[in-house]
């Protein structure tokens, strides 16, 4: 049951109740949509990026608590970061939920370390990370982003 | 978990006399603790549990029995040939079928529906013909039919249904016409639990000379399955989900059908003779066997008919109602929670969404609670979105469950609530 405890922490909960930056964006200048085949989570991601700089970005779409809360928790950790600074957050987020056992930089991750409870339900982590493939998705140009 | 509370073993003899506790030690895999807890399996929908009788034969074959069928004079292939071929014998006798040649093995309902979309359906269909299904199909019976009207240039109809689940029958009546050629249906709809009327379903499409395929998985494991009562063509189940094998499936075919229909692969055994020039087929229903079958999942699928006879597919039906009108009414009176499939005719699936929760976060948190259900779209898309829904939770019920065991549900569901409050 601790390990039920670390995946559905206060703050995972409160993002997954009061996503952040859950909205369309008006005249995005990058889209993309990103599906979980398995379990039907989907998400539309919008960005405005300035320069190489991500400078606002929305999300919405419906899936579980775990894509939601992620979703949310990545739109405040990329917003006003590099296109770099995002894909390093990528590779070390992935790293977090792929890697058990492996030192967290706690210091690049911030708040998305939160979510590292997932490592011990791998079943979920599909879910977690859906939001930033498809934020990889939508910076490389391409429209739709799958976890299959 | 070894011995369930006397009251469930109450429970069960007051409708039906199953000795519920006596039958869940059939099953060594339910005394297992998952998390922690003991293991509370409502997946059967999936793929149900195997008794020890199943088990026992597989060993036993591959211990004392195993050998190739159909060929070898010796004791070994001979002992293997009769069990196999006995096993067909049970299968007509499962599904009341006429001929013990009008069983065909395969590996599962998928592998029956495209035999039939491909041996029967590339023969019989063309430009402008039409196939009609229903709106609460798996994607098994979407996807072949989609692949064969592609090639042939016919098209897909779709009979809907209700808000309920269940099939709107006038609608059905209308799309049928002089261009059906061929009806696929589930007979109980493994995401909502719905039991479609088969026999009528059988009866319309006769009328436009329309031959019917009805996709047993759901239904064959969980009530008795007389194939000339429903007048249908086709039937097609899964072995693993009747307390067998994985692996190993039938195709029922009506024996006329099945005589004009090509093969569906070419190999060893559904021929009678070769020379480059000219193969000869096999006769029934060695035509449709190509290559070594499956041959120990058809004697564990055997042994596990055996099984399910000696208690009774009458008397299973009506456990599993007395438990599904248990859990219907357990589940309605949480706050929150809706459930998904209230069709007046149901099998034992309880599909659920809730407010408080996602479908996988209600699994994930259940799990934890050793309670395994299933979550997402079950395979069945296109239904999920009819009914307005991304996913489901669902709690799929067999012969060896009980009120204790909802009962756990209910309390995991709680659970659930109570992380996401």
């Amino acid at each position: 049951m601790s390990e039920l405890s670390d995946l559905y922490q206060v703050i995972l909960l409160e993002h997954n109740h009061k996503p952040r930056n859950f909205r369309k964006l008006d005249n995005p200048d990058r889209t993309a949509d990103g599906f979980n085949p398995l379990c039907g989570d989907r998400i539309s991601l919008y960005l405005k990026v300035n320069d190489g700089i991500i400078a606002d970005v929305g999300f919405q779409g419906t899936g579980c608590a775990i894509s939601r809360a992620s979703a949310s928790m990545m739109t405040q950790s990329i917003k006003g970061k590099s296109v770099a600074q995002a894909e390093e957050l990528f590779q070390g987020f992935r790293k977090m939920l792929t890697e058990p056992g492996a030192p967290t930089n706690e210091e690049l991750l911030g708040d998305l370390e939160m979510l590292s409870g997932v490592v011990q339900f791998p079943v979920r982590i599909k879910c977690a990370i859906l939001a930033w493939h498809t934020l990889r998705a939508a910076l490389e140009g391409k429209e739709v982003a799958s976890t299959e | 978990m070894t011995a369930v509370n006397p009251k469930a073993r109450r429970a069960g003899a007051a409708v039906s006399g199953l000795d519920v506790a006596k039958i869940r030690q059939d099953f060594p895999i339910l005394g297992q603790t998952v998390h922690g807890k003991p293991l509370v399996y409502l997946d059967n929908a999936a793929t149900s549990q195997k008794p020890q009788a199943v088990i026992d034969t597989l060993v036993r074959y591959y211990t004392t029995e195993n050998a190739n069928i159909h060929r070898g004079v010796h004791a070994l292939s001979q002992m293997a040939t009769e069990e196999y071929e006995g096993v067909r014998t049970k299968v007509r006798q499962l599904l009341n079928a006429a001929e013990d040649r009008e069983i065909i093995f395969v590996r599962g309902t998928t592998e029956a529906i495209n035999l039939v979309a491909q041996a029967y359906g590339r023969q019989n269909i063309g430009p402008e013909d039409e196939i009609v299904i229903s709106a609460m199909e798996h994607h098994s019976n979407i996807v072949p039919w989609q692949m064969l009207c592609q090639e042939r240039g016919a098209r897909l109809r779709v009979a809907p249904c209700n808000d309920a689940g269940e099939l709107l029958l006038d609608d059905y009546q209308r799309l049928l016409g002089p261009r059906t050629k061929l009806v696929s249906m589930v007979h109980v709809s493994n995401a909502l639990g719905t039991i479609n009327p088969a026999k009528q379903i059988v009866e319309l499409a006769h009328r436009w000379g329309a031959p019917v395929l009805l996709d047993g998985a759901q239904a064959a494991p969980h009530m008795s399955i007389d194939v000339q009562a429903l007048g249908c063509d086709f039937y097609a189940f899964s072995g693993h989900k009747l307390y067998g094998p994985t692996g190993i499936g039938i195709l029922y075919g009506r024996a006329a059908l099945l005589e004009a229909m090509p093969p569906y692969q070419g190999g060893g055994d559904m021929i009678r003779s070769v020379t480059y020039e000219k193969t000869l087929y096999n006769t029934l229903p060695y035509k449709f066997e190509a290559g070594t079958p499956h041959i120990a999942g058809v004697i564990g699928l055997g042994a596990a008919i055996d099984y399910v006879n000696a208690i009774g597919l009458d008397r299973i039906a009506a456990y599993e109602e007395e438990l599904r009108q248990y859990g219907t009414k357990c589940l309605s009176t949480i706050s929150g929670l809706r459930l998904v499939g209230t069709a007046k005719e149901k099998a034992g699936i309880l599909s659920f969404v809730m407010e408080q929760a996602h479908p996988h976060d209600i699994g994930t948190i259940l799990d934890a609670e050793g309670i395994a259900i299933r979550t997402g779209h079950h395979c069945a898309q296109p239904l999920m979105e009819r009914l307005g829904v991304a996913a489901t939770a669902r709690a799929s019920l067999s012969f060896y469950n009980t009120r204790e065991e909802i009962d756990a549900l209910v309390k995991g569901i709680d659970r659930v609530i109570e992380v996401f409050s």
